[in-house]
């Protein structure tokens, strides 16, 4: 799938050969920054754009050349979109009455979706009544009335404050599970897509960069893009010494030899980028040879963990995370000379 | 003005500026104190416009029972009414074809077209049109009677119209649209019973707009008007070339009332609006 | 995923695809503007090139025109034609009128400038609430009738008016002040009709104004003076610039103030053409004189189309 913007030497291509495949009834994220290309993809799906190239298929139906008012998908807007000039029940109501539901089963369905997301008492209520959270709830029980094959969210939690966002979170998932309708959500928020999704499509520059279940995800980044953008984590340099499917042995520049994990089409031989995560090594007291040395620089307390921001000795920042204990002192200090240890496979072999 | 204990002394306001507040008091002082001493004579029981006597009512008793302003009232009406609701409608069709859609060729153009009366100098307009119609009666016969000055004040009613709509159509979510489309709304239905209904206070504003601007005018209809065509503001003219008497400020006053009456609906709207 | 029927309104499905949307959303547009472009068209700008043609053309005996091209109209401006001598001599006094109008016109923007810049500074800075007030005092002279505020005026400036009265009852004066028919008059009433026009629009650009810059321009060491100059300015200035295009041409134009101030004696431009229509039935000329005065606004808008680009581009 294809999308150009412009025309002449402004073009932007939105989209630049996107293929995904998604099942029915998942909860399918679109992850990316701003700019990506995931509303863009959103919006070809529910026909407010139309592709440049490329097709949507909904059970080898083609969707592609359909209006959106005649496409079985329904849209929560980022913005809620809801009518300013009507009431909550009328907004609920507007899909039924446009596909020619009698009055009857019009109000059976809004009374259903009400309850569904707990508004039942609000329904005489005007948008501009309603707080930040009804109005969201408002807003998906109006795209859910229609019951949809796919429903489209568009950044829905964004304009939330944090307490609110996270109950709207659990909300989500629960009406996913009770309707079991396929819903397509497009975040910007990792914590968010890797806490709700069942399968996330990480994104950048118009292009798919891997697609995964959120452990895949972050455990094993493929990219360097999506091992930045998820998470937090510390890139080293190394080299393929063999290769043996979907793991590698990698020698770092250190000399210290550890099994990794590599993605399918990442180099057979030769220098790769390894991704770590900074929870996922372990620091001892003094330099140690063949191993990564390097000095405590600034410590950052967290809570639950410590952060130990450290200089290796080649001159590369690295971070470690180490959880604190109950009653137990920080086992390094700011100046502290270290060891980096790392285990088999808690490095990641990655494509570019 | 009860907190005055707690403002800002002069010297801290950091928004004072020396004399600001005088220069501004002058300027409003200006503007009405002319207003208001038109007003006050109208009530005048002396034929005088300028020197008092006693309260009375009777040059309003006397205004409406004129019958030339009665007429001229009446051309007025039939006059801005015309203008009003083609001008309106008309701007509304322009506005939304140049809102809320990618820049496209011709836009610029149409949008010069649309707020071309603005920038023409009035009595440009004036005679422009004069010379116009004056051609059409003679060379094909034409005449459209108040017709002619009917069309001269849609032309420049249009932009009036035009402003308000087009900025409500701006501030108009357009996701709003879409969603209606995503709930299976046809584009006319989507029209129908979610751009219009959002549109109307812009309508009507547009409409007010163009209601005072054209019961206001006096040089194109002066020009444009044939024999016996008078509005309201060339009666006035009229009267106030041959000698006033507290009439001309009654009769002013009526129409000063109706478009003070009008400006401030529309500003309540707008308030409503934002 | 089975492929089951949806309900869609009745129909069958149409389809479409990217250059049909585009294709059909540049017919619908051009149905809703054909309206408006055709009765601008017709009845607004064609009328102004029968003007340009009736400028090359000589007058008929009653009004109207002769179907004769000629450029008189336009040596007319400039020279005098002695008709049994068939000379010409140069003649300024419509040059004079012209000069006048342009004078009078900016004499009249610069004051209110003066006035309207301190009235929508004043009023930018009220509270959130009795903002709205000032607005709307200034918004109805905007748009009550112009002919009774000028009519008012003269109510005020005439022989027997309020000044004259007040000033002789007081004994300062022993004869009325020869006040209204005067330059005085016209300049007085051109700043009383398009005040509104100065201040509205200054107060625009002052409202968007961000004053936490004019709390860091007193952090940095400025005085109120210097503020104002250097921050307050310079960012009011595209409302400046637009209020002082609104004021200079319509008085520029202007027909009601000079005919019910300046009496038919202190011609302006905007007379000398409606003359030429009257009473001295000489249409060619009249078209010549309200072409030139297009072109000057033209060259006003042309100037304040620059400097708002300008100032666009200074202020991002």
């Amino acid at each position: 799938m294809t999308k150009v913007f412009g025309g002449g030497t402004d073009v932007v291509r939105a989209l630049d050969g996107v293929s995904l495949g998604i099942q029915e009834n998942e909860f399918f994220t679109l992850l990316g920054p701003s700019g990506c290309g995931k509303t863009t993809l959103l919006r070809l799906i529910a026909g407010f754009e139309q592709p440049s190239g490329g097709e949507i298929l909904l059970d080898g139906a083609s969707l592609t050349h359909l209006p959106p008012f005649r496409r079985p998908v329904n849209t929560v807007f980022q913005s809620y979109a809801l009518f300013p000039h009507m009431t909550v029940i009328d907004n609920i109501a507007f899909g039924l009455e446009m596909r020619g539901l009698s009055k009857t089963e019009t109000a059976d369905h809004v009374a259903e979706m009400l309850d569904l997301v707990k508004l039942s008492d609000l329904g005489k209520r005007k948008p501009g009544q309603l707080s930040g959270g009804q109005q969201q709830r408002v807003a998906l029980a109006r795209a859910l009335a229609n019951h949809p094959r796919v429903l489209l969210l568009d950044e829905p939690l964004s304009a939330l404050d944090l307490k609110l966002r996270k109950e709207m979170q659990i909300e989500l998932k629960r009406i996913h599970r009770d309707t079991g309708i396929t819903f397509i959500f497009v975040t910007h928020d990792q914590g968010e897509a890797l806490t709700m999704s069942d399968r996330i499509a990480v994104m950048n520059a118009g292009h798919v960069l891997q697609v995964g279940s959120p452990t895949e995800i972050y455990e094993h980044p493929t990219s360097h893009f999506v091992a930045d953008f998820i998470g937090e984590t510390n890139f080293l340099e190394g080299e393929v010494v063999a290769r043996d499917g979907a793991s590698a042995k990698v020698r770092l520049s250190s000399g210290v030899e550890r099994q990794a994990s590599a993605p399918k089409d990442a180099a057979a031989a030769g220098r790769v980028s390894l991704a770590i995560r900074p929870e996922r090594v372990t620091l001892s007291q003094s330099r140690q040879t063949g191993a990564l040395n390097g000095r405590v620089e600034t410590m950052v307390y967290f809570g639950t963990d410590t952060n130990y921001h450290l200089r290796l000795e080649d001159g590369r920042a690295f971070m470690v995370r180490l959880q604190n204990h109950e009653g137990a002192q920080a086992p390094f200090a700011t100046g502290d000379e270290v060891a980096v240890e790392i285990a088999d496979h808690a490095l990641q072999v990655l494509r570019d | 003005m009860a907190d005055t204990a707690h403002r800002t002394p002069r010297a801290l306001d950091l928004k004072y500026q020396p004399g600001f507040t005088s220069v501004a008091m002058l300027c409003f002082f200006v503007l009405y104190a002319p207003i208001a001493v038109l007003v006050f004579f109208s009530f005048n029981a002396n034929r005088s416009v300028t020197r008092w006597t006693e309260f009375s009512l009777d040059w309003y008793v006397r205004a409406l029972a004129n019958e030339g302003i009665q007429n001229a009232a009446v051309t007025s009406l039939e006059v801005a009414v015309f203008a009003t609701v083609f001008a309106t409608s008309i701007a509304t069709a322009a506005a939304l074809a140049t809102t809320r859609v990618a820049r496209y060729r011709g836009m610029t153009a149409a949008y010069t077209v649309i707020n071309m009366p603005l920038m023409v100098p009035e009595i440009v307009t004036a005679v422009a049109t004069l010379s116009f119609f004056a051609l059409l009666r003679t060379t094909l016969g034409i005449n459209f009677g108040l017709g002619n000055v009917m069309i001269a004040h849609t032309v420049f009613c249009i932009p009036f119209a035009y402003l308000p709509i087009r900025a409500r159509l701006e501030n108009m979510d357009l996701t709003l649209e879409q969603a209606a489309a995503d709930l299976y709304a046809t584009p006319w239905r989507t029209f129908r019973r979610v751009t219009l209904p959002l549109l109307v206070p812009g309508v009507i504003a547009g409409a007010m707009l163009a209601f005072i601007i054209s019961l206001d005018d006096v040089i194109i209809t002066m020009m444009v008007a044939g024999p016996g065509q008078t509005t309201l503001p060339i009666y006035i003219l009229g009267q106030i070339r041959r000698g006033v008497t507290p009439e001309v400020n009654a009769v002013s006053t009526i129409l000063l009332a109706v478009s003070i009456l009008f400006v401030t609906l529309f500003f309540l709207l707008g308030r409503r609006r934002t | 995923m089975t492929a089951e029927a949806i309900k869609t309104p009745e129909g069958p499905p149409s389809s479409i695809t990217e250059r049909t949307v585009a294709g059909r959303q540049a017919r619908t547009r051009g149905l809703l503007l054909a309206p408006a472009m055709l009765v601008i068209g017709v009845f607004g700008i064609l009328p102004l090139f029968i003007a340009l043609t009736y400028s090359f053309l000589e007058g008929g005996t009653y009004g109207g025109v002769e179907w004769v091209f000629s450029t008189e109209a336009y040596v007319q401006l400039l020279f005098e034609r002695d008709i049994f001598e068939e000379t010409l001599t140069f003649n300024t006094a419509y040059l004079e009128i012209f000069w006048r109008s342009f004078l009078l016109a900016a004499f009249s923007t610069l004051a209110c400038l003066l006035i309207g810049f301190p009235a929508a500074y004043f009023m930018a800075t009220r509270p959130a609430k009795s903002r709205d007030f000032w607005v709307f005092l200034i918004t109805i002279p905007f748009w009550t009738n112009l002919l009774i505020r000028t009519f008012s005026i003269q109510l005020i400036l005439r022989d027997e008016g309020v000044i004259n009265i007040v000033l002789t009852e007081l004994g300062l004066l022993a004869q009325p002040l020869q006040l209204i028919y005067t330059d005085f008059a016209v300049g007085l009433g051109l700043i009383y009709s398009f005040l509104p026009f100065m201040v509205l629009p200054i107060y625009a650009a002052l409202e968007r104004l961000d004053f936490r810059l004019v709390e860091a321009g007193f952090d940095l060491y400025a005085t109120r003076a210097q503020v104002l100059r250097r921050i307050v300015v310079p960012l009011a200035k595209p409302g400046i610039v637009a209020g002082s295009i609104l004021v200079f041409i319509p008085g520029l134009g202007a027909w009601i103030t000079p005919e019910l101030l300046g009496g038919g004696k202190e011609l302006m431009i905007g007379n000398m053409i409606a003359l030429q229509f009257g009473s001295s039935r000489n249409w060619p000329f009249g078209s010549a004189a309200a072409l030139v005065l297009m072109a000057m606004v033209l060259v006003a808008l042309v100037i304040y189309v620059r400097n708002v680009g300008k100032s666009g581009a200074d202020h991002g």
